[in-house]
């Protein structure tokens, strides 16, 4: 038989039981529902996650340190990594190079310092960043108030929410409900800061000993000089974000950011740059890490991989997200089975109503097969009516699915939105999940219907059409 | 054989059993539905098979419908050994060289009459605009254009059984097969039902098996009279050429 014919032959016999059948494609539609239900649960909670990852600007980063310091990352690192006696020095030479990498975006140096702001005459000690001016774009500033630095150059600082409670003296008790950041902004931006830091100057033109290079610096102990000098810089506060002062993100970790050019022309002294000294390697600044913005998430392994090859210790939060991806295809395979286990309970369903279907149009089939119907046509029809009750079934049940899911996202952001937490989409159903339950229905239901299909087929005509 | 002789076999022979057996169990017993017949219908010929109920003349017609295998013996008809043909080619004949029709009409409720006498075209896959065309005709040649829209529940007996004729006769097989036609028709519409039988019989020269327990309407109608008991061939005579005048000259 044709297929259309096969379609609109299988619809009449659905139609005929309307009730029976209505209610087995009901079933259906309730075990695709509950298999999206934890599907999309499982994707949400996944986007959820990676939305906050994201945020932290960690995806596309890749921070580079030399095995000069002591700072590896872990013990595989000091295993493998290369040698501490051989490894490069991270300075302004090595970042060109790492930035001149294929699908680097760029590669700034991380810049941190402990410095001490004065604000109404009132001195603050704390930790100061800089920002290359691709940070605008970050997730993490979205909820700032004021606005970015107007160029990479500016004298314009942006603080952190909890540094400007400082500022004004309304650090909440614990517990105590948060001043918005809105409130804290209003009668800070636009005003003026003095950084008070310590220039490091290198002494100018300094003869450097002639037969001797960069490279073989190691006993220059003569080019190693420079000074510190106290300085003070006016900064105009221009923002105030929300940043989480302890998130994972590496600058973050400061209360206050500084533009980074800004940053690298004040030659501030840095903590790391005390050990430099005891080490005399240059008179030029070294670099205690690099961050490396990466074009595309995707490609942060290669360019890891690239910048391993140079000699460097490299860190990104690929590393992390790996063990979470497992953790997250174990909860999948979790939620999947418990979704399935009522689409399971469902195709039962199937195979009952259709060998019940079976004893009730025996005589039909008697009566098909006596006119000429081939095993292969009654096969077909019985499989297009469970294909049929699949189909229906998991378009309904998809549906289902995504009107729980509102109802649940709904519920849910009502309740965050009374612990005036921002709403949170933890409930997603991709095209391909939409795509995948259909088909999954449609597989289960043919599934179901092989065996009432294979015995409608072997029914013995001269029997079925004995039968009243 | 020759090409030429075969063309002839089928021409003359439309339907030949050899010693045909049809024995099957029902607990202890063996029932022996079909013991060794062996008979020949030439093509064009208007059979009635006869017999008391159980002698095994449904059984008989079953085999020859394919729709039932013989234990032993062979059953030929229009040259293909049905003892031999896969259950899918028995479906295929059943579908193209024969045509059935039932003592109880056997059309599906569900359909109306148009969508019944379409459904062998369906699974011979017909294209649906010659589909429609065919079986309007093959209605409008059993009298019941006007009726195709109605479903079988919706007619009388007679319309039902003319329904079921002009499905059977829906792929022009070579062979009509009746069991019992009139057995649950009153006896005007039943001498209606034999009388398009026997137009099909004479006008397009189809072979007609039929089966019944009615001596008077086989005698009426057919050429030849096979009697059966105990599922064995008891009597094969022709039907008096006078007898048959008779039942022609009958007519009013």
């Amino acid at each position: 038989m044709k297929i259309p014919d096969l379609a609109e032959l299988a619809l009449r016999n659905l139609r005929e039981s309307v009730l029976r059948n209505s209610l087995t494609t009901v079933g259906i539609s309730v075990g695709v529902a509950s298999l999206v239900a934890m599907l999309s649960l499982g994707t949400g909670l996944q986007q959820l996650f990676s939305r906050r990852l994201a945020k932290s600007g960690l995806f596309d980063t890749v921070f580079v340190s030399s095995r000069r310091e002591l700072r590896g990352m872990g013990r595989e690192d000091e295993r493998k990594g290369p040698n501490p006696g051989e490894s490069r020095v991270l300075d302004e030479a090595a970042r060109v190079e790492i930035e001149r990498l294929p699908n680097v975006a760029e590669a700034y140096p991380d810049i941190r310092f402990v410095s001490e702001l004065r604000y109404d005459d009132k001195p603050h000690l704390t930790m100061i960043s800089a920002l290359p001016g691709s940070a605008k774009s970050n997730d993490a500033f979205d909820g700032m108030q004021g606005s970015f630095f107007s160029s990479d150059a500016a004298a314009e600082v942006i603080l952190q929410k909890s540094f400007a409670e400082e500022l004004l003296g309304k650090t909440p008790a614990l517990g105590a409900a948060e001043p918005s950041v809105a409130e804290l902004a209003r009668p800070l931006l636009g005003k003026e800061l003095t950084m008070r830091y310590a220039q490091r100057e290198t002494p100018s033109p300094a003869p450097a000993p002639i037969g001797h290079d960069a490279s073989s610096s190691d006993d220059s102990v003569a080019g190693a000089a420079y000074s510190v000098v106290s300085r003070e810089q006016k900064l105009k506060i221009v923002g105030i974000s929300d940043l989480d002062p302890e998130s994972m993100r590496g600058p973050t970790r400061a209360k206050v950011f500084l533009p980074l050019a800004l940053a690298e022309s004040l030659h501030i002294m840095q903590p790391t740059d005390l050990r430099e000294i005891s080490r005399a390697a240059s008179d030029q600044p070294v670099y205690s890490s690099i961050s490396v913005r990466v074009k595309n998430p995707a490609q942060v392994q290669g360019v890891e991989d690239a910048i391993k090859k140079m000699g460097f210790i490299t860190f990104s939060i690929l590393d992390a997200s790996h063990s979470l991806q497992q953790v997250f295809r174990v909860l999948y395979a979790f939620l999947g089975i418990f979704g399935s286990l009522a689409l399971a309970v469902a195709s039962i369903g199937i195979v009952n109503t259709l060998v019940m279907a079976i004893l009730e149009r025996r005589r039909e089939i008697g009566i098909m097969k006596a006119i000429g119907a081939s095993d292969g046509d009654v096969k077909a029809l019985f499989f297009a009516e469970a294909g049929a009750m699949g189909l229906l079934g998991g378009i309904a049940g998809v549906a289902l699915g995504w009107a729980i899911g509102q109802v649940i996202n709904f519920g849910t952001n009502i309740w965050l939105k009374s612990q005036s937490l921002p709403p949170e989409h933890f409930w997603a159903v991709p095209l391909w999940l939409v795509g995948f339950s259909i088909g999954f229905a449609v597989l289960v239901s043919l599934l179901s219907g092989l065996y009432p299909a294979g015995r409608a087929a072997k029914l013995d005509p001269v029997q079925a059409l004995r039968y009243e | 054989m020759t090409p030429a002789s075969v063309a002839a076999s089928v021409t003359l022979t439309a339907i030949r059993s050899e010693n045909l057996c049809r024995h099957y169990r029902m607990g202890e017993t063996l029932i022996r539905a079909v013991d060794g017949v062996s008979l020949e219908v030439r093509s064009g010929e208007f059979v009635a098979l006869l017999g008391s109920s159980g002698s095994g003349k449904s059984s008989m017609l079953n085999l020859v419908a394919g729709l039932d295998r013989p234990t032993s013996g062979s059953v030929i008809v229009q040259d293909r050994d049905l003892a031999k043909l896969s259950r899918e080619e028995l479906a295929k004949y059943r579908l193209h060289v024969v045509g059935m029709v039932f003592q109880s009409f056997n059309l599906i409720p569900s359909m109306t009459l148009a969508e019944n006498v379409e459904l062998p075209l369906r699974f011979a896959e017909v294209d649906r605009s010659q589909r429609d065309k065919l079986s309007r005709e093959a209605l409008e040649r059993v009298g019941l254009r006007a009726r195709m829209k109605h479903r079988p529940s919706e007619l009388s007996g007679g319309e039902q059984q003319r329904a079921a004729l002009a499905r059977a006769l829906i792929n022009r097989p070579k062979v009509l097969l009746a069991d019992e036609p009139t057995g649950n028709l009153d006896s005007h519409t039943g001498t209606e039902i034999m009388d398009m039988i026997r137009d099909l019989n004479q006008q397009l020269g189809m072979t007609v098996v039929m089966v019944t327990h009615e001596r008077a309407l086989a005698e009426r109608y057919a050429q030849r009279l096979i009697f059966l008991a105990d599922g064995k061939l008891v009597d094969d005579r022709p039907n008096g050429p006078t007898s048959f005048r008779d039942a022609q000259g009958g007519q009013p």
